[in-house]
């Protein structure tokens, strides 16, 4: 069954909403339910969140309490159910699918558990596929690829391939590649769910630095996490969910 | 994504599983390969015919002769009827007043009397019987004497002659080459016609008769035997091997056409006309040979000159339905080599789904990092342009190698049976482009469904793809 479209317009959401109002995301009675069999499965019911621009949230729960889903529909990677989803001031539901690309092109970076950097391209050539894809002028590329590496600390292997880095440096070139098209928004999901501790805490602190730079603007971040530490850490709030629903929202700075 | 991008991708891509992509290229070129030898000797053949006809003059040239009202209808077939099925003039004597007429229709390049004749060939101790033709200076450029071995005439009155070559061998010493005539003396004895005095004179005169004019013949002619002798100044390549002309002017000796026509040999038609009281005045023809400007307009002409009154012959016709039958033989041997390229474009679809399969969490990567549907579908579009470009182009020359295997193998049969070999092989430009071409086309057709299934992938759901 295809998922149910509910648009800003179809919900009469008058259109001010879509503005930004410092906003970078905004999710208004977001619902993304699918059949499995004949159960119905409401990954996330009715989810309303405001995430400020330059905010780090951090999303809590057990396994299949829906925050990654949640992170999928910010993302553009699926479409509510039900509700609208607001990035950059923009409602992603009605979005074609070619704008939800361009959205995630440009828009946001994402960060995954398990990397997904691709094994037989080098990290150069993996961190500048998105490039590629936005279609940066070949002649800008070097130094926008050089600047992420240098940034994560890899500029020295540019030329290894993902199979010759260890999971941490693996997972500061995929944060490498989400920062490249320098997007305002960054989603990582469970970005140390791989790693050891201590490479673990190396990444968040990477996380951090991103977040708030010592120069220049930082981003908001989207973190799905299940480590409370490294949240509490980090994150100037922290919302847990549970069954799909938000059951808990702190705010720690 | 840009076109280079999307190319340099694809290229990555397809080098990644090398020796299953390589051999999806490899089924492509041996369909092409296929598809380009069989094309290639098709075009060849139909080549070799066109060479042998237009050389023949088949194509660009109309036989006419006088129109006959005998209840057998025209010798030869000749048309008798104009194409548009109108009125025909009555039957008219074919003299330097209808030869004029007919130089000034639209599209005739030039308008030959048709002088042949039986002769004795003699070069001792040799003799034998030949058909004598007279040779118009056109034939010069015309390429009916491709392979000849000396010269053409060095004039239009040059007592000269042209051998065919199998006539040469007979007149030479047993074991001499045909060429070996070129230089030679031989000397024709024929039949002349000669003017019979008026009945007055007839009786007073003892002095011997000369040749004459056609006006002299009003008064009848006697048939002497006569002799003149010709130096041979090139010799044609045997008629086994389809060298020298054939159809319309076929002879075993040429001479230049003006010379012949002083020869005042007895004509087939001289006879007839002889019967005929109302036979107009001056030179009679028995056949005239018009060229026209090109083969297309051939057609005209030959109804105009049947309007004129007199029967004209072409093989346009024949040439149109040898067109056609080329045509459709073209059509099946590029049915049976596509039948190959068809079970390679199933290749194709089989390595694009295999690579979807493969690549399923490299497609969701690519479409969490801004990848359209769009991007999608053109990168694995654009991998299959490539394995059929690559193979587009071997599979040509390959198909190039196995004609000329097989051009190769023929010239050796040919050989051992003492044959010359024509060259039955061609490799045309628009071939070698169109087999590439559609080599392409085929494999992007092979692709749509891979494509189309690729770009629809979920991200979600390919990037949990394990």
């Amino acid at each position: 069954m295809k998922p149910l479209r509910v648009t800003l317009r179809s919900m009469n959401v008058s259109e001010n909403v879509a503005s930004t109002n410092g906003f970078a995301v905004r999710a208004d009675r977001v619902s993304r339910h699918y059949k499995m069999g004949e159960a119905l499965i409401r990954a996330v019911d009715q989810i309303s969140l405001e995430i400020r621009a330059g905010e780090f949230l951090a999303l809590l729960g057990a396994s299949g309490s829906g925050k990654s889903t949640l992170l999928n529909l910010i993302a553009g990677l699926d479409r509510p159910s039900s509700g609208a989803i607001l990035a950059q001031g923009r409602d992603l539901a009605a979005m074609s699918s070619e704008e939800l690309a361009s959205h995630r092109g440009q828009t946001i970076g994402i960060v995954f558990q398990s990397f997904q950097l691709l094994p037989r391209m080098t990290l150069e050539e993996n961190v500048e596929l998105p490039l590629r894809l936005a279609e940066v002028p070949r002649v800008e590329r070097p130094a926008r690829v050089r600047e992420a590496l240098d940034r994560v600390g890899l500029g020295a292997r540019v030329k290894h391939r993902p199979t010759e880095l260890s999971g941490g440096e693996q997972q500061r070139a995929a944060i490498a590649r989400a920062l490249v098209n320098r997007p305002m928004i960054l989603l990582a999901d469970e970005p140390t769910g791989n790693l050891d501790t201590k490479t673990g805490e190396e990444i968040m602190s990477l996380i951090a630095e991103i977040h708030r730079p010592p120069s220049g603007p930082g981003r908001t971040i989207i973190m799905v996490t299940h480590e409370r530490g490294l949240a509490e850490r980090c994150a100037d709030r922290i919302v847990t969910l549970s069954d799909g629903a938000i059951s808990r929202e702190e705010r720690l700075r | 994504m840009k076109v280079r991008d999307l190319t340099e991708l694809a290229a990555r891509n397809l080098r990644e599983a090398v020796l299953r992509n390589s051999l999806t290229t490899l089924g492509i070129a041996v369909g092409v390969a296929s598809l380009v030898a069989l094309l290639s000797l098709g075009v060849g053949l139909q080549q070799l015919v066109n060479r042998s006809v237009a050389r023949a003059g088949l194509f660009d040239t109309v036989s006419v002769r006088r129109r006959q009202n005998t209840p057998f209808g025209q010798p030869g077939g000749g048309r008798r009827t104009p194409r548009d099925g109108s009125d025909l003039q009555p039957p008219r004597a074919l003299d330097d007043a209808a030869r004029k007429e007919i130089a000034a229709l639209p599209n005739v390049i030039e308008v030959n009397p048709e002088v042949r004749f039986t002769a004795e060939a003699r070069r001792e101790p040799n003799s034998q019987l030949v058909l004598v033709s007279g040779m118009a200076p056109s034939s010069q450029s015309s390429g009916t004497l491709d392979g000849m071995t000396g010269n053409f005439f060095s004039g239009p009155d040059a007592e000269e002659a042209i051998v065919q070559g199998d006539m040469a061998k007979r007149l030479l010493e047993v074991g001499k080459a045909p060429t070996a005539l070129v230089g030679q003396e031989i000397t024709l004895r024929f039949a002349q016609r000669q003017a019979l005095p008026p009945p007055s004179e007839q009786a007073a005169s003892d002095a011997p008769n000369q040749a004459v004019g056609p006006d002299e013949e009003a008064m009848g002619f006697s048939i002497v035997p006569s002799e003149k002798k010709f130096r041979v100044v090139g010799v044609l390549p045997a008629s086994d091997s389809g060298g020298g002309p054939v159809g319309f002017n076929n002879a075993g000796l040429y001479l230049p056409l003006a010379v012949a026509e002083k020869l005042q040999v007895v004509q087939g038609s001289d006879l007839r006309d002889v019967a005929r009281t109302s036979s107009g005045v001056g030179t009679r023809y028995s056949a005239l040979n018009v060229r026209a400007t090109s083969p297309a307009a051939v057609a005209q002409i030959e109804s105009s000159i049947a309007h004129l009154g007199f029967a004209a012959f072409s093989l346009i016709d024949v040439t149109r339905n040898l067109r056609t039958f080329f045509a459709i033989f073209d059509l099946f041997l590029g049915i049976f080599g596509s039948l190959a390229l068809a079970v390679a474009s199933l290749g194709i679809i089989n390595t694009l789904v295999m690579a979807i399969l493969e690549r399923r969490r490299e497609i969701g990567v690519l479409k969490a990092l801004g990848a359209a549907n769009r991007d999608v579908r053109q990168l694995f579009f654009a991998e299959a342009g490539v394995m059929g470009l690559v193979g587009g182009v071997f599979g040509v020359l390959l198909g190039w190698g196995i004609g000329r295997a097989i051009q190769l193998g023929t010239m050796v049969y040919m050989k051992r049976q003492g044959l010359t070999s024509p060259n039955i092989w061609s490799v045309p430009w628009w071939l070698v482009l169109g087999a590439i071409g559609f080599a392409v086309l085929v494999s992007l057709v092979s692709g749509i469904y891979p494509a189309s299934r690729a770009a629809r992938l979920d991200p979600v759901d390919a990037l949990r793809y394990e």
